[in-house]
């Protein structure tokens, strides 16, 4: 552990140009997963808050069971839609980054729905009565809905990137792990362990940790100052 | 608006860095040359000389070849010399060349409980492990190491299968991650000596056989059928062929060493 400690310090403190390419793309990957998942996932989460529909019931179910979708299984999927003999193959998307962004997309968007869903359907709870009486349209709700839930939202997009940077099986299937080009955190640290270099993949973990860390703590410091004057 | 407008933004540079260049080939492999090092030398030498950038997905011979049978590739690079030859029987690869060889080795803990340290008879020492069902690791993912596995306990006249969950262990994973796993149950490992060589977590284990005939192991490149599968980058492929074969590539194959040990020894065709 001490060792790992001292190998991660010194791979950041000389600046290694490839542990900065792979930090990089773990980031622009996930994040922009992240961003695509919660247009999406916050779009459905609010509807499903506030819409009645036969069969709501099965869907709010569906989608929670989804939030357990196996990352290796999403691979799979993926891969068998962009490989060359699939459907998706003529787009030639399979092995870039691009491919991994729509693996991590499809398996955090149910979770940013699920989680959405709940936080804004408890707060409608609170204001249905107000709106009822303003009039509004059931896409005029969402919408204040989802600005009054943003701090608790953040969260939401937050959990549905922690999941996104941490897992391993879908970016390793679509990715390929090639080096300087489809390689992120975990991939190579799931290639450091198979070549036995354990202190050198705890070191990876590490600053992996520290990442999702900066990026927590980003997101905290953006919403101190909101938060303070929402409830000033 | 904005977000969306900086969401197609994003994509974009996302699909331009990922898939644009025009001179880049993938290489469907195996993860004992990848894990071993061998291309983080020989490809800087190629893309310096050509600048053709070679991508290299490593996995185990089984999933490459599968890849590869499903056009997700241009070059595979892998050692089992008679799913080669099916795979380029069925038209998914346009040749099959021998490139270069090293051997397999079984490793094993110091104490030895099946008493086969220092021996060169490779079958005799299956035979003895089944007798005293001393664990054994195996790969069990349809690589080429496990097929080479295979057809070593069948040639000893063991049925492992019978004992799998109790003295035989399969894995299902890579190379590495089966070593890890094998070393941290004291059982014997069948591996590629390049991988052992290099492997960094060996703890008190050592190479217990080496040496038979029989452990051979025998890597051969195919270029991936443009015919069947248009994505092809046939010329490039072939390029990166061409020069693994030629003498330069033959000699730089050789040239790698860890430890002043050479792991694979160049064996193209003249």
């Amino acid at each position: 552990m001490a060792e790992a400690i001292a190998l991660a310090l010194g791979l950041v403190a000389r600046g290694d140009a490839d542990l900065f390419e792979i930090v990089l793309l773990s980031l622009r990957v996930s994040l922009t997963a992240t961003a695509v998942a919660c247009v999406l996932g916050l779009t459905l989460g609010a509807f499903l808050a506030v819409a009645r529909f036969p069969g709501r019931g099965a869907a709010l179910v569906a989608l929670n069971a989804l939030m357990g979708l196996p990352p290796v299984v999403v691979g799979l999927l993926v891969y068998l839609h962009l490989s060359r003999s699939g459907p998706l193959g003529f787009l030639g998307l399979l092995y870039t980054p691009t491919a991994m962004i729509v693996a991590q997309t499809v398996l955090i968007t149910p979770i940013v729905a699920a989680l959405s869903r709940q936080v804004i359907e408890d707060l409608h709870r609170e204001y249905a009565d107000q709106f009822r009486s303003l009039g509004l349209t059931r896409w005029q709700s969402m919408g204040a809905l989802l600005w009054d839930g943003r701090f608790s939202l953040l969260t939401v997009a937050m959990a549905g990137f922690g999941r996104a940077v941490a897992e391993v099986g879908a970016v390793m299937i679509v990715g390929g792990n090639i080096d300087h080009l489809t390689r992120v955190m975990t991939t190579a640290i799931a290639l450091e362990t198979s070549k036995g270099d354990l202190p050198l993949a705890l070191a990876l973990g590490l600053v992996l940790m520290v990442i999702a860390l900066g990026v927590n703590a980003g997101v905290q410091a953006l919403r101190l100052p909101g938060e303070r004057v929402a409830h000033a | 608006m904005k977000l969306i407008k900086k969401l197609a933004i994003a994509s974009t540079i996302a699909m331009t860095a990922g898939g644009a260049f025009a001179e880049s080939i993938i290489v469907q492999s195996t993860t004992s040359t990848a894990n071993s090092g061998l291309y983080d030398y020989l490809l800087p030498i190629f893309e310096g000389e050509t600048g053709i950038e070679v991508n290299v997905v490593a996995v185990g011979t089984g999933q490459a070849i599968g890849n590869a049978a499903n056009c997700d590739g241009d070059v595979l690079l892998v050692h089992a010399k008679s799913a080669e030859e099916k795979f380029v029987a069925e038209g998914g690869g346009v040749m099959r060349t021998d490139l270069m060889y090293n051997d397999f080795v079984i490793v094993g803990p110091t104490e030895d409980p099946a008493g086969v340290n220092g021996t060169d008879d490779v079958q005799g020492a299956m035979a003895k492990i089944a007798e005293t069902g001393a664990p054994f690791a195996s790969r069990g993912d349809d690589s080429g190491t496990h097929k080479a596995e295979l057809a070593l306990w069948n040639s000893a006249g063991v049925d492992p299968k019978s004992a799998s969950g109790d003295w035989y262990r399969e894995t299902g994973s890579g190379m590495g991650a089966t070593l890890n796993t094998g070393i941290g149950m004291g059982a014997y490992v069948l591996t590629d000596r390049a991988t052992w060589i290099s492997f960094e977590n060996k703890q008190d284990y050592d190479i217990a056989v080496e040496g038979d005939t029989d452990l051979f192991n025998q890597y051969g490149v195919i270029l991936v059928n443009p015919e069947k599968c248009p994505s092809v980058k046939a010329e490039e492929g072939q390029a990166f062929i061409d020069w693994l074969l030629s003498d330069e590539g033959q000699d730089a194959i050789a040239g790698y060493r860890i430890n002043d040990q050479q792991l694979f020894f160049p064996n193209a065709p003249e």
